[in-house]
């Protein structure tokens, strides 16, 4: 295939590489004003960590790995094109468009960044900073790389004729008939961050004093201003994930943003009905829940299919938010609850709501369905493997925790020796009733 | 001799207060951010739908320097502008100062006030 440079196609994808970027940095805001103000520094830098880590990985072998000559449906060669050696526009990713190698690269790697900065959340306010940031380069390279090739790299989950789909339902023109639908990362990256973060959140344990210690958020105008950069980045999420400056980068944008007002509005009528407030904390996760949702879908919906799929969402991920407190596990800042949760829910209902004759509803069968309950299964099969396999092999090695002094007295001052304000807030009692 | 007035109200009532005790004569006070609870007690947040009961609620501390004879004048004053007639409206209470000094000058008794 030839290549010619389309610079519409490619300004828009530096430009949704540099609002993916963001996202990180958005959602530091948005972890750190949750927890507590005696460790909203180490929230932060897991983020910040996650990004300088996965940013050299991503170059040195995660695009190779990613997109790389498939080996067995599960992997690309990982030193084909290792630092970005050898790499040529024709071959590359988005080459198709017009879009230089190098910027599908830059876009890509932006997207492995934030997955594995997701899953941070759940292992809030006790965990060692030495071994998050050798877990982030070796998750990423164990779970995230695959996963991507798998899905988009035209591994096991794509529609290649040597797939899961085509092996299903067969092949049509030498693709599956029945394409897998994931647009922009359902699978890839927030089911694969939810269900790593519910492991960890089981394997690494509960924070000193959960669900009986007061561990309200110390600062919600942070978690407002980290959603609203998480949505302002979604459209470079989303829409760039067209790959083109075209149409369907105008769909996937009016799906983001129409999902994500349902999604906010559904998960307030929730809380209202239950809890008697329709709260700032509420609406935040509800932009959240909606972006995740909308995620895989934002390419194969209408419009109003979008405003159902997130309306759904949000109320499921309201009241997903609560297991924790039933099951016992401390998935401290809910990513199990609304990125395992909402990524499953915006995936299945793929297989419901897709336009053009696949969804349920509008003129399909049910294997589009069938074969989005199967990739999200994979992944979450996938996923929680791997994970729980490195969080055991580094609980025996480095170990997970630090202690319990370090953490009851505030994880900013022991592991990065800073606190970020002068005062911390007090005030607050026990949790007298969860839900 | 000198009595310290002490004041803990509703942060809304501050602005009230000072100008009140402004216009009474006081020529200096000192002014806290305080967290406290009396017979309201606290009351609940809902965060996610984990419900916390926050006892402390945020109030603000008054501390005036009076003389002796304009003690009853100057708690009358705090209690007119500070009142609300709801629960939580706060205390006010007097101790006795044994001395004060101006830093300034190095005066001493009534005449540092």
């Amino acid at each position: 295939m030839d290549f010619t440079l389309d610079s519409g196609n490619t300004a828009w994808l530096l430009a949704s590489a540099s609002l993916v970027l963001l996202m990180t940095p958005g959602l530091a805001f948005f972890y750190g004003g949750m927890v507590r103000g005696k460790s909203v520094l180490n929230m932060m830098m897991m983020s910040f960590g996650a990004i300088g880590v996965v940013g050299i990985v991503y170059v040195l072998w995660g695009y190779s790995m990613s997109f790389g000559t498939d080996v067995g449906g599960i992997i690309g060669k990982p030193f084909e094109f290792f630092g970005l050696d050898g790499l040529t526009d024709e071959a590359s990713i988005l080459g198709w468009a017009g879009v230089p190698a190098l910027v599908g690269v830059a876009f890509q790697a932006t997207f492995a960044i934030i997955t594995v900065a997701l899953i941070s959340g759940a292992i809030a306010d006790r965990t060692k900073f030495s071994t998050w940031m050798v877990f982030a380069g070796i998750w990423v390279t164990l779970s995230y790389f695959p996963l991507a090739h798998m899905v988009w790299g035209g591994g096991f989950l794509s529609a290649s004729p040597d797939g899961l789909s085509a092996k299903i339902f067969g092949t049509t023109d030498g693709v599956a008939t029945v394409a897998p639908i994931d647009f922009a990362g359902g699978t890839v990256v927030h089911i694969n961050a939810g269900i790593a973060a519910l492991v960890l959140a089981i394997l690494i344990g509960k924070r000193k004093g959960f669900a009986k210690e007061p561990m309200r958020p110390h600062n919600l105008p942070f978690v407002m201003l980290g959603a609203a950069l998480l949505w302002f980045g979604w459209f470079g999420f989303n829409a760039g994930s067209a790959g083109a400056a075209d149409g369907v980068a105008g769909l996937a944008w009016v799906n983001t943003t129409v999902a994500t007002c349902a999604a906010m509005l559904g998960w307030l009528v929730a809380e209202k009905f239950r809890d008697g407030h329709a709260t700032s904390l509420g609406a935040a996760s509800g932009v959240v829940a909606g972006l995740v949702a909308i995620t895989p879908a934002a390419g194969a919906l209408n419009p109003v299919g979008s405003i159902i799929l997130g309306v759904i969402a949000g109320v499921l991920c309201a009241l997903a938010v609560g297991l924790k407190y039933k099951f016992g596990y401390d998935d401290s800042l809910d990513v199990v609850g609304v990125h395992l949760v909402g990524g499953v829910v915006g995936t299945v209902l793929i297989g419901f709501l897709a336009t053009d004759d696949r969804g349920l509803f509008y003129g399909g069968d049910a294997k589009q369905l069938v074969i989005q309950v199967l990739i999200a299964l994979s992944a979450i099969v996938f996923s929680g493997v791997i994970t729980l396999v490195l969080g055991l092999v580094l609980k025996a090695t480095m170990g997970w925790r630090v202690s319990e002094e370090a953490e009851v007295g505030g994880i900013d001052l022991a592991v990065h020796g800073e606190t970020a304000y002068e005062t911390l807030g007090i005030g607050s009692r026990v949790v007298t009733e969860v839900k | 001799m000198t009595k310290l007035v002490t004041a803990v109200i509703q942060p809304h009532r501050l602005d009230d207060v000072k100008s009140a005790l402004e216009a009474a004569g006081v020529r200096g006070l000192t002014v806290s951010e305080a967290s406290g609870y009396g017979r309201q007690r606290g009351h609940t947040e809902v965060y996610r739908g984990a419900e916390y009961t926050v006892d402390l609620v945020p109030k603000v501390k008054i501390d005036v320097l009076v003389a002796d004879e304009d003690v009853a004048g100057v708690v009358e004053v705090v209690i007119r502008a500070a009142q609300t007639g709801k629960i939580g409206d706060g205390k006010v209470w007097v101790v006795p100062v044994e001395d004060v000094a101006r830093v300034r000058t190095g005066e001493h008794g009534d005449d540092a006030l």
